[in-house]
C-alpha cells in the first residue's frame, strides 16, 4: 500500500466521507451505544427515568432457563438452515460447473431467490406448508396429524429452516460457483487423465480447493442465520408455537416491544452482538489467512 | 506400448471447423512431435487423442482400438499439461501417486512406487512438499513423474516446457529424450518451439490452419519442405523467398531479371509457372562482385550472433537476409553479392504454396 492518491486539503477529505460516516453513525453506532446504555440500566417501560444497575440485567438474563431454551433453538436453527442452504448450493453449483444442458438458465433462475425479501418469500411458504392446503393437506389426508405447524414445534422449525435455506440457496450458489470456475480447468483434466471419474474428482480435487470458499460461507451463513431470520419467524410462527421458534433474535423483539422490558432486551442485543463479533473476528482472524492454496 | 492411428479426424466449435480432416499414423514406440504456430489445431488434436475433447468426425484407434466413446481414463494414456496443472492441495507423492490411489492400488505397493518414479526424475528429497513450494523445473517433473507412474501406453505432452526459463528448457528436454530412450513409450509431443521439435523428434509433423502440412523425420521436413509454410516456419533465421518464373527446367528467372539454377532433377515445373524459390540464409555463399547471376543485394544491418553473423538487406524489393560463418568479417560495403548453389534451392508453387519437387521425392501428407 505505498501508492494512494494524497489529498492536498483535510476538508475535502471530511466533506467527501460525511455522508458515509453519517449513515455508519446514526443507523449502527448510535442504536449500538444506545443498547449498550441500556443493558446496563433498568428503563421504564413507559419511559421517564432508569437508574444503573450493572450487570444485573445479565445476571438475571443467563439465570433464565428460556434464554437458553432460546439459544439452544438458535444454535440448532444456524447450523441445520446453513447445512441445508449450503449443501444445495453446492450441488447446484457443481451440476452447473458441470456445464450439462440448459446450465446458463439455470444459473440466472438460481440467483433469483436472493433479490425477494425475507417477509414476501416468508409469505410465500406460509401457503406452502399450509397444513389445510397443497402438498400437505394431501399428505394430512393420508396421515392424519404428521404435519402442523401451529401445533408441532418441530414442524414449525423444520418451516423456518426450510424458509430461510431457500433464500440463503442463492446467495451461497453464487459463491460456490465461482469458487468452482476459479478452479482451473487443466486440474480437472489432470484427474480425468489419472482415471478419476466425475464424483470422485468433486470428492478428491473440487471439494478440497473449495475450502476456502466453504469456510467463509460457513461463518456469513452462521452470523446471518443470528440476526436474518427475524422476517421469517414473524410472519410465519411468531416465535410459536409454545416458543418452540422464538430464537435470540425474535425473543429480542418480544421481550422489548411486547413485554416492554427494554433492559432485558437491550442486554439480549449485547451478548447477540458479542457472538457476530466474535465470529466475524474468526472470519478475519483464521479464515481469510489460513486455507489459501497458491 | 500402442501404436495411434488417425483417421479423417475433424474437430468443429459450432460452425467453426478447426481441424479439417487429419490423417496420421503414429508407430509404437516412437516420439512423435507435433509443431505449428498457434491456432493451428495442435492442441486439439492432441486433446482429442487423450479424450479431453469429442471427436466431430472421423476415427482415433490405440493399440487397434477404436477410442472415440472411451473415457480418457480408458484410453492408457497419461499428459503432462503446460501449466503442470499438479494439485495445489496434494504434497508431491499425493500427486504423483493420485492415478495409483483411484486405481485402489494398497498403500504399501503405492510408496514404493512414488519413491522408485520420483527417485527417477530426482525428487526423491521433495516426496512431503506442496507444489506452491517448488520451482518451475521441480515442478515440471512432478507433472512428468505423475505421468510416468501410470506405465501409460502413450505419453501425451501438451507444450510443457514453455514455461521454462530458456536454460531449463534445454536441460529438461535432454531428460525428456533420455526417458523415451529408456521407456520407448509412444509419445506424442505438441510445441510450437521449432528447436524443440527438431531435437525431440524421431518423425515431425507440421500443423498449419487445421491441416498437416508436412510429415517427416527432422532432417527431412528441414532440408525438403514440402511446402512453402514449412520452409518458412522451419529454420531460423527464417527462409528467403523470391518470387520467380520457371524459364526452362533447371533455370529460374526472378523478376529483377536474374536466372537462378536448381535442381531440376529434384523439382520439375513445366517453363511459364509462377513460382516461389526459397533459399535459408546459411545456404548463400559470399562472392566477388561481377560473378555472373550473382545476388546483389543491399544491405541495411548486421547482427552479430557469436557463431555467425546475419546480413539483412533488400533484393528485388523484398527483404533477404545471409548468415556469414564465424569469423567472416563484417560487411563494409552497401552492396553484398551471394551465390545460392542450385543444390540449397527449393522451389515452390506460387499458386498452391507446395513444392514443386517430384512425387518421389515428395515427403508431404499422403
Amino acid at each position: 500500500m505505498e501508492h494512494h492518491a494524497q489529498f492536498r486539503t483535510r476538508w475535502l477529505v471530511a466533506l467527501l466521507l460525511a455522508p458515509q460516516v453519517l449513515l455508519v453513525f446514526t443507523f449502527f453506532y448510535w442504536p449500538a451505544g444506545a443498547a449498550l446504555f441500556w443493558a446496563f440500566t433498568l428503563e421504564q417501560p413507559w419511559g421517564g427515568g432508569n437508574a444503573f444497575v450493572g450487570f444485573d440485567n445479565f445476571t438475571s438474563l443467563f439465570a433464565d432457563s428460556f434464554y437458553w431454551a432460546s439459544v439452544g433453538r438458535t444454535i440448532v436453527f444456524a447450523l441445520a438452515s446453513s447445512c441445508l442452504a449450503m449443501g444445495m448450493a453446492l450441488v447446484l453449483a457443481l451440476f452447473c460447473d458441470r456445464q450439462l444442458r440448459g446450465y446458463a438458465y439455470y444459473r440466472t433462475a438460481l440467483i433469483w431467490p436472493y433479490a425477494v425479501a425475507a417477509p414476501a418469500a416468508a409469505v410465500a411458504f406460509r401457503y406452502v406448508f399450509a397444513p389445510e392446503a397443497g402438498v400437505f393437506a394431501g399428505l394430512n389426508a393420508m396421515y392424519p396429524g404428521l404435519w402442523n405447524p401451529a401445533m408441532s414445534g418441530t414442524d414449525a422449525m423444520i418451516m423456518i429452516i426450510i424458509a430461510y435455506s431457500w433464500k440463503f440457496i442463492s446467495y451461497n450458489f453464487i459463491f460456490f460457483l465461482a469458487g468452482l470456475q476459479a478452479i482451473p480447468r487443466s486440474l480437472i483434466e489432470a484427474a480425468a487423465m489419472d482415471g478419476s471419474g466425475v464424483l470422485r474428482r468433486m470428492r478428491d480435487i473440487q471439494l478440497p480447493l473449495l475450502t476456502p470458499t466453504v469456510f467463509f460461507l460457513l461463518v456469513i451463513n452462521i452470523t446471518d442465520s443470528f440476526v436474518d431470520s427475524f422476517g421469517i419467524i414473524d410472519i410465519t410462527t411468531e416465535g410459536g408455537p409454545a416458543k418452540a421458534t422464538n430464537l435470540m433474535v425474535y425473543k429480542i423483539y418480544f421481550d422489548g416491544f411486547k413485554g416492554l422490558d427494554y433492559s432485558g432486551a437491550a442486554a439480549q442485543s449485547i451478548v447477540l452482538m458479542v457472538l457476530v463479533m466474535a465470529l466475524t473476528f474468526v472470519q478475519f482472524r483464521y479464515v481469510e489467512r489460513k486455507i489459501h492454496y497458491k | 506400448m500402442a501404436d495411434i492411428s488417425i483417421r479423417q479426424v475433424y474437430k468443429s466449435y459450432g460452425r467453426t471447423e478447426v481441424v479439417h480432416g487429419v490423417d496420421l499414423d503414429i508407430h509404437d514406440g516412437e516420439f512423435l512431435v507435433i509443431l505449428g504456430p498457434s491456432g493451428c489445431g495442435k492442441s486439439t488434436l492432441l486433446r482429442m487423442i487423450a479424450g479431453l475433447e469429442a471427436i466431430s468426425a472421423g476415427d482415433i484407434l490405440i493399440a487397434a482400438k477404436r477410442v472415440n466413446d472411451l473415457e480418457p481414463r480408458q484410453r492408457g494414456c497419461a499428459m503432462v499439461f503446460q501449466n503442470y496443472a499438479l494439485y495445489p492441495h496434494m504434497s508431491v507423492a499425493e500427486n504423483i501417486g493420485y492415478a495409483l490411489k483411484v486405481a485402489g492400488i494398497a498403500k504399501a505397493e503405492r510408496l514404493r512406487r512414488i519413491a522408485t518414479v520420483a527417485a527417477t526424475v530426482g525428487l526423491g528429497d521433495f516426496l512431503d512438499r506442496l507444489p506452491a513450494h517448488l520451482s518451475g523445473g521441480q515442478r515440471q517433473r512432478v507433472a512428468m513423474a505423475r505421468a510416468m507412474i501410470r506405465e501409460p501406453q502413450v505419453f501425451l505432452f501438451d507444450e510443457p516446457l514453455s514455461n521454462l526459463d530458456a536454460q531449463l528448457r534445454v536441460q529438461m528436454r535432454i531428460e525428456i529424450r533420455r526417458l523415451h530412450r529408456r521407456l520407448a513409450t509412444t509419445s506424442v509431443f505438441v510445441t510450437h518451439d521449432q528447436i524443440e521439435a527438431m531435437t525431440l523428434a524421431d518423425r515431425l509433423v507440421v500443423m498449419n490452419g487445421g491441416t498437416i502440412e508436412q510429415v517427416g523425420t527432422p532432417s527431412e521436413v528441414y532440408h525438403r519442405p514440402a511446402s512453402r509454410f514449412v520452409g518458412s516456419f522451419i529454420g531460423s533465421p527464417a527462409m528467403n523467398f523470391l518470387a520467380a518464373t520457371i524459364a526452362r527446367p533447371g533455370i529460374a528467372t526472378i523478376r529483377a531479371g536474374h536466372a537462378i539454377a536448381f535442381a531440376e532433377t529434384d523439382f520439375t515445373a513445366p517453363p511459364g509457372t509462377q513460382v516461389e524459390i526459397g533459399i535459408r540464409p546459411e545456404d548463400l555463399i559470399v562472392t566477388s562482385p561481377g560473378t555472373p547471376d550473382a545476388i546483389e543485394m543491399q544491405v541495411e544491418f548486421q547482427e552479430e550472433l557469436g557463431a555467425g553473423r546475419l546480413v539483412h538487406g533488400r533484393f528485388a524489393e523484398q527483404d533477404f537476409i545471409v548468415q556469414l560463418p564465424a569469423g567472416h568479417k563484417p560487411v563494409a560495403s552497401l552492396s553484398l553479392f551471394v551465390l545460392a548453389p542450385a543444390q540449397a534451392v527449393h522451389v515452390f508453387d506460387a499458386q498452391t504454396g507446395r513444392s514443386c519437387r517430384a512425387a518421389a521425392c515428395s515427403t508431404g501428407p499422403a
